[in-house]
């Protein structure tokens, strides 16, 4: 069982969680991920490990509520407890190395951008991050990427705060100013990374995608987080989470990604109208 | 006087229509009257070639004796002798193809029903024994054991008998590694298994879950921060391999590992899991083995009609006999002698379809078996919206690649020597792990002999 030692609702569909979880926290690195259930009969949810604190033994997870099983771990509160928690999957970010970074997140997927800024910013690397949401009322993390980056671009689709339009905007505007990147990391939705990929193209920048497909176990059993980068299968979960943007298949990410949709909806549907009964 | 009939008692199984709708156990068990009875026809040999076909030696005579006089503890002591889990290997041994290949009365008739009666003489056990297995006096040497699958669960047994301070790590958030994620409730009720598992709790074994060995710790750290004197690497070879033909990766293709493990681990088939399954309206069925098997008959549960495509005949399935027998009256319709060519999807990406090729058997190749070879211009397609490739599994690298001077085979299998020791000192290896994709019980007979192995290094430590 691993405790909730805060919580904090950042948007009214995203809410931050730190978890004791030292054994977990002494090997995370940017970039890779936990898996959590909730109670014992829930399902295995990965979500990007969004921080980290190998002191205190404790993991900064963010997540935004779209199905039965963040609607419930949304419902625990400080001082309750997940009951699985296991990590750090995947790979860590490749960090060596690099003096010029545009970091480009877009939505919740900002919560995954931000360690990564972080690391780069504390190794002395020039950060540029990008952040990009629908509205005002979305938007996450703000001041921790300004401390994070060199210079910190927000973007807002309708202009209801920072800079009206897309990430790929922004970054197109720095690009063609002259901003020479040594590589652009981008993490948010699917759409999103895969229009900053094909700007990237474009310019020749070497562009890394992390990916957050379904998947199961985590540790490569299952093949359901498999995608195909350059032609061939990879599994995100074990080859991943982070790729070379330029090489993926996105239209099939996306595909498979939509697999569970319906079921999603409904079971959400579901344990949201459990609560509702609870709550009279 | 010996009972001379040339059959075994037929095993009671739940009706192939009934069965074939829901997940529980699809064969019942004797009842101490039929087993007495099947007992009674073992000729108790004086060479005993059964035994010489059981991987683990069994002393299978001397416990069906037991049965034949009523003894059931008596013969569950003696079964214990030599294996972990008979409730377990009972249920999921290949007897035809081991114990009972070899027994005398096969030679004009059916042979003795030994895996039948290890399964009867574990359940009476589990069903009428009051004591638990009490902890021994410690003798504070603590050995780690990762993975909780056959093969770990037997080493830690043992261990766990003569005094060791045993640690189980497990990947997932519940152990029993492929005895839970992979093998169905209707062929290994999930009970059982548990029960296994409470009984090494009770002998002092300490089960942590959600450890990912390679990842969240290594196993240098294991021996140097963590103080296990002693390792026995029982990961088994969960990685899936796929064809790599065209369209592997709609929506509605899985490995048999994904779409059991949804099943099985995380139980999709009751409405009130969260864990979402595909409920097909036809699937293909790639492969041949047990696992193929265990896929194809979950999917007929759920509703589907379903497809065994093997490029090889029914002769050559490498599937247990009766779980092949199960599989046909349950309705599974086998399609041999085909082989995949491409996978069809909908401009969704949803499977709509899969081409083959039909087979024909040539020369024998270097397994024995005949080559298969495709009819050229025999294409044709199936009809199907889901693809379940059940092509075998390989060892998972995240052990070997952060264990420096942990030696491998090129395709992935821990080297050990035949005490189930490693290239690292105070390292052992066993099961799948070792193997490569075999059975239970012989992980189990890896799991027993690495134990062994590592209470003669530390006694001598």
């Amino acid at each position: 069982m691993y405790k909730i030692l805060k919580k904090k609702c950042l948007n009214p569909t995203v809410t931050l969680m730190e978890v004791q979880a030292p054994a977990v926290a002494k090997k995370a690195e940017p970039g890779q991920f936990i898996i959590l259930r909730v109670d014992e009969k829930g399902e295995r949810i990965p979500l990007t490990v969004a921080d980290y604190d190998r002191e205190n033994g404790t993991i900064t997870i963010i997540f935004q509520i779209v199905g039965a099983g963040t609607e419930q771990l949304n419902h625990l509160n400080e001082g309750e407890y997940i009951h699985d928690f296991v990590g750090p999957l995947g790979r860590a970010t490749h960090t060596d190395g690099l003096k010029k970074v545009a970091v480009v997140g877009g939505g919740v997927g900002c919560a995954i951008a931000y360690p990564v800024a972080k690391k780069l910013h504390n190794l002395g690397c020039e950060v540029h991050a990008i952040i990009g949401f629908r509205n005002k009322d979305l938007v996450i993390l703000e001041d921790e990427f300004k401390q994070a980056s060199t210079k910190c671009f927000l973007m807002t689709d309708d202009g209801s705060y920072g800079t009206k339009g897309l990430v790929t905007n922004c970054l197109e505007e720095l690009i063609k100013s002259g901003e020479q990147y040594d590589e652009v990391i981008t993490i948010g939705p699917l759409i999103m990374m895969k229009f900053v990929s094909q700007l990237t193209k474009q310019y020749n920048i070497k562009t890394i995608a992390s990916m957050n497909p379904i998947m199961i176990d985590g540790t490569g059993m299952c093949g359901g987080c498999r995608l195909t980068v350059g032609g061939e299968t990879k599994f995100a979960c074990v080859d991943g989470p982070e790729f070379d943007a330029h090489l993926i298949d996105f239209d099939e990410a996306m595909a498979r990604g939509s697999m569970y949709k319906e079921f999603e909806r409904k079971k959400h549907e579901e344990t949201c109208n459990l609560y509702k009964q609870e709550v009279k | 006087m010996p009972n001379m009939s040339l059959n075994k008692n037929p095993m009671p199984a739940q009706a192939p229509e009934v069965r074939n709708k829901n997940f529980k156990e699809v064969t019942l068990g004797y009842t101490e009257e039929t087993a007495i009875d099947e007992a009674k026809r073992c000729l108790n040999c004086k060479n005993k070639p059964c035994v010489t076909g059981c991987p683990v030696s069994i002393h299978i005579p001397d416990f069906i004796a037991q049965v034949a006089e009523g003894n059931f503890e008596e013969a569950y002591k003696i079964i214990t002798q030599s294996s972990s889990l008979p409730a377990v290997c009972g249920r999921v041994c290949p007897q035809e193809s081991q114990c009972e290949s070899k027994c005398v009365r096969g030679i004009k008739g059916e042979p003795v029903g030994i895996g039948r009666l290890e399964r009867f003489v574990a359940d009476w056990h589990n069903a009428h024994s009051t004591t638990k297995p009490e902890k021994p006096e410690s003798n504070g040497k603590k050995v780690a054991v990762i993975g909780s699958g056959p093969s770990g669960l037997a080493c830690a047994g043992d261990l766990a008998k003569k005094g060791y301070e045993v640690t189980i790590f497990e990947a997932l958030h519940l152990a029993g590694g492929v005895l839970v994620y992979g093998i169905p409730e209707f062929r290994l009720p999930k009970s059982i298994v548990q029960k296994e598992i409470d009984n090494l709790t009770a002998l002092g074994v300490d089960i942590q879950t959600n450890m990912v060995i390679g990842k969240t710790v290594s196993i240098d750290e294991l021996q140097k921060e963590y103080g296990f004197e002693a390792i026995f690497i029982g990961s088994g070879a969960g990685l899936p391999m796929f064809m790599n033909i065209p369209g592997e990766n709609y929506k509605g293709v899985f490995s048999a590992n994904e779409f059991l493990t949804r099943i099985n681990l995380m139980k999709a088939y009751l409405d009130d899991s969260q864990t979402p399954i595909k409920h097909a309206k036809k699937v293909a069925v790639v492969g041949g083995g047990n696992v193929a098997m265990d896929a194809a008959r979950c999917a007929k549960r759920l509703g589907a009609e379903v497809y065994i495509v093997y490029r090889r005949g029914m002769e050559e399935l490498p599937a247990r006999k009766e779980e092949v027998e199960h599989a046909e009256e349950e309705g599974i319709i086998f399609k041999t002698l085909n082989n995949p060519v491409e996978i069809y999807g909908d401009e969704n990406g949803n499977v709509c379809g899969m081409k083959c090729v039909k087979m024909e058997l040539g020369e024998p190749d270097a397994s024995g078996r005949r080559r298969p070879k495709a009819i050229e211009g025999s294409e044709f397609d199936l009809d199907v919206d889901c693809v379940i490739m059940s092509l075998g599994t390989s060892p998972n690298p995240l052990i070997k690649s952060t264990t420096e001077g942990l030696e491998t085979q090129k395709w992935g299998g821990i080297i050990a020597d035949e005490n189930g020791l490693t290239s690292r000192v105070g390292v052992y290896a066993g099961g799948d792990a070792v193997t490569g994709a075999a059975t239970v019980i012989l992980a189990m007979g890896a799991g027993k002999t690495a134990a062994k192995a590592i209470d003669e290094y530390l006694a001598n430590k």
